[in-house]
């Protein structure tokens, strides 16, 4: 089958059949940002941060599959700020202390934030009390910070297929846990892989915090996006 | 008519804090304190966290140094992780520590001294405040104000090399150190562009003891005789006695020079110092339990440090102490003046230290982190700039810290601090019916000779401008001045 033509912010782009609009957009080196994403999962949807515009309707670019003729916006001042209110209220709702947390330098919030110019939030914060789980030998989980974007829920399992995090209660009480048992059994590349595809300090392999020295870590010289944009 | 005078909040030091000076009806002292108010919740953060974080999380109570909280935690955690203490890291893992640790003491002391103490001593108590300030130093002294910068940067560089950042680095982890420090970061601070490299430093550290040396000359009776009162002095020492500001044993003297705390292992701090609450002050008392709480404190810092420890372990800055020594016949110095020219010595000192580092290749090599058995408990004591600073934490099985103790430099001097403002606001206030601007600044002198970091021994936020009420024994305003 022919690929797929669209156009992103007016630049003609090509797609596969089934292609979302966050995968062909990095076919074409154009930047969505993503945070439940990732890369070799079932798309979520659940951040909204990948939020653009197709004939004049908001969508959710990593699940939205693309079609032939689709006018997509992405870089708009509409759609920039929509982004921008998106990473605030995600701050606002958690406890993010960036100055002490272990993923700083390497969390994507965080990365969007500086992306996103984020100086104050203009949300009051809701302070909401979350506990720790720290009774599993090798995970720190440490829910102040999750953002849920079910990213461990898909992709941590153990070698059996069981599902190691899951979300208990709904609505604004939703909250990730985990299964103690199956995450002491974790191996040390499941548990570390585990913490990496964690897009935030939620998920934390113990005992190895700060490792990396400030310079080193993932966005200290390259800020999210630039590796698709090239700057 | 009694009064009582409020200086608030004290100005050039790091913090916020106020003073109180009650006088009877003859307008003589009768009592003085120096009130901190602000209050510090970091032994309460740490509880529940994780103990890997404790030292990016606690050094977050100061800006001023950091590092020094950032060493301390990282000292207690190398015990948990079952390190050891010391020696027990691999050989770069303490050397880069001990590199940033006297970066620290280099920049921090550079600073004290240029920027915070010396418009007293090249304007007098007495001179005009509108330039009595670091911005009179820069427009007068030129010279001096541009190599407090520069000797600042140096040792602020230092910082960034081994810690990562300049405020608030992740350099030290339990176990270690993140990094290592590379030839081309080494060459740079050893024979960098003119003035930033080691050499320049040590030459305008020599210089800036000669400027105290040559203004001690001048005003010796003022140096001298400014806030002397007996204290007992603890520190460090290396085990052979030596000055070492990362690691070692406590020793205590009196203040006659008789050792009162013979080089007690750091893990065991808890059994001969205590801490007592007083209802007026966030800050803590620590005193030695065995002399007792009425006359257990001691003092801390540089002075304490030069008058505990019986050599310096680097040439050039043995010999200014052996000076220095002199001075006193070797006895203990109880004036607290001299606390600058102790702080100098120790700005040469740690200058040298950096150079002898910088040419120790162990600091390129790549053994960082050293781990054995866990423990649940461990203490960490460095010198801090200000004085021993101590850190102890306690962990449970699930690696989250239950406990945590902080007594920094500050707090120990906290009784010295006072004694010093109670014998400067005797011989500036008795009999004066009319608060002047020099007076108040003599008693912020006093308190300023000790680079306290009020901020640190408790949490400070804000500006200072500083206010004097004179209020007679029924609480009646009768004099306000204002900075």
């Amino acid at each position: 089958m022919s690929d797929i033509k669209f156009t992103i912010d007016g630049k003609a782009c090509t797609a596969k059949n089934g292609q979302t609009i966050v995968e062909a957009a990095k076919k074409s080196r154009i930047y969505i940002p993503v945070l439940c994403h990732f890369d070799g999962l079932k798309p979520a949807g659940t951040c909204r941060i990948c939020t653009v515009k197709v004939g004049g309707r908001f969508m959710a670019a990593c699940t939205t599959p693309v079609t032939e003729g689709m006018v997509v916006e992405n870089d708009t001042p509409e759609l920039q700020e929509m982004r921008k209110q998106i990473i605030e209220m995600l701050f606002v709702e958690g406890n993010h202390m960036c100055p002490m947390c272990e993923k700083s330098g390497n969390c994507e919030l965080q990365a969007l934030g500086y992306r996103y110019k984020m100086m104050v939030p203009r949300f009051p914060y809701l302070w909401p009390k979350r506990s720790v789980i720290a009774d599993t030998p090798k995970i720190y989980l440490d829910r102040n910070r999750c953002v849920q974007c079910l990213r461990c829920v898909r992709d941590v399992k153990t070698s059996d297929g069981k599902n190691v995090f899951g979300v208990t209660m709904r609505g604004g009480k939703a909250i990730i846990s985990i299964d103690k048992k199956l995450a002491a059994a974790l191996s040390e590349e499941a548990a570390l892989k585990a913490m990496n595809q964690c897009p935030v300090g939620c998920i934390l392999r113990k005992e190895i915090g700060y490792k990396i020295p400030i310079g080193q870590r993932k966005f200290d010289t390259k800020p999210i996006g630039s590796e698709l944009e090239g700057k | 008519m009694g009064r009582k005078i409020t200086i608030e909040p004290v100005t050039r030091i790091e913090g916020h804090g106020k003073v109180t000076i009650q006088l009877d009806d003859s307008n003589n002292v009768t009592q003085s304190r120096l009130h901190v108010v602000e209050f510090r919740g970091f032994e309460k953060f740490v509880q529940g966290r994780p103990y890997w974080e404790v030292p990016a999380l606690v050094q977050r109570l100061c800006g001023i140094c950091p590092v020094s909280h950032h060493l301390a935690a990282a000292k207690a955690l190398d015990v948990i992780v079952g390190a050891g203490t010391g020696h027990g890291l691999t050989p770069t893992g303490e050397k880069m520590r001990r590199l940033m640790h006297y970066g620290q003491f280099f920049q921090s002391h550079a600073l004290h001294f240029f920027h915070l103490a010396s418009p007293d001593l090249l304007f007098g108590a007495d001179g005009d405040p509108a330039i009595r300030n670091v911005i009179g130093v820069a427009l007068e002294h030129k010279d001096l104000a541009v190599q407090g910068v520069m000797m600042r940067k140096y040792g602020q560089e230092i910082i960034q090399a081994t810690a990562g950042k300049k405020v608030h680095g992740t350099g030290a982890i339990p176990g270690g150190i993140n990094k290592n420090l590379s030839a081309a970061e080494r060459d740079t601070f050893l024979k960098g562009a003119d003035p930033l490299n080691i050499d320049k430093m040590i030459a305008w550290s020599q210089g800036a003891l000669e400027f105290f040396k040559g203004y001690y000359a001048k005003n010796k009776d003022f140096i001298d005789n400014f806030a002397v009162f007996p204290s007992s002095h603890l520190s460090l020492v290396r085990k052979d006695g030596a000055l070492d500001l990362y690691h070692g044993v406590l020793r205590a003297v009196d203040s006659e020079g008789k050792k009162i705390l013979n080089d007690v292992d750091c893990q065991d701090y808890a059994k001969v110092i205590a801490e007592e609450v007083k209802s007026w002050s966030y800050m803590k008392f620590p005193y030695l339990r065995s002399i007792g709480k009425e006359k257990g404190w001691y003092t801390v810092g540089p002075l304490a440090r030069l008058n505990v420890c019986d050599f310096i372990p680097t040439p050039l800055a043995q010999k200014e102490f052996e000076a220095y020594k002199a001075l006193t016949n070797g006895k203990p110095n109880h004036m607290s003046m001299h606390m600058h020219y102790a702080r100098l010595i120790e700005l040469l000192h740690s200058a040298e230290v950096i150079k002898d580092l910088l040419k120790d290749s162990d600091l390129q090599k790549k053994d960082l982190v050293k781990k054995g058995k866990k423990q649940k408990e461990g203490v960490g004591i460095v010198e801090a700039p200000r004085g021993t600073l101590f850190h102890h934490y306690r962990v449970n099985a699930d690696d989250q810290v239950t406990m945590g103790n902080l007594i920094v430099s500050t707090t120990s001097n906290n009784e010295p601090m006072n004694r010093a403002v109670n014998f400067v606001a005797k011989s500036a206030f008795n009999g004066k019916k009319e608060v002047t601007e020099g007076m108040m600044n003599r008693v912020e002198m006093a308190i300023r000779a000790y680079d306290p970091c009020l901020s640190c021994a408790t949490h400070a936020l804000g500006q200072m401008p500083l206010e004097v009420t004179l209020v007679d024994s029924k609480g009646a305003v009768i004099d306000t001045r204002r900075k």
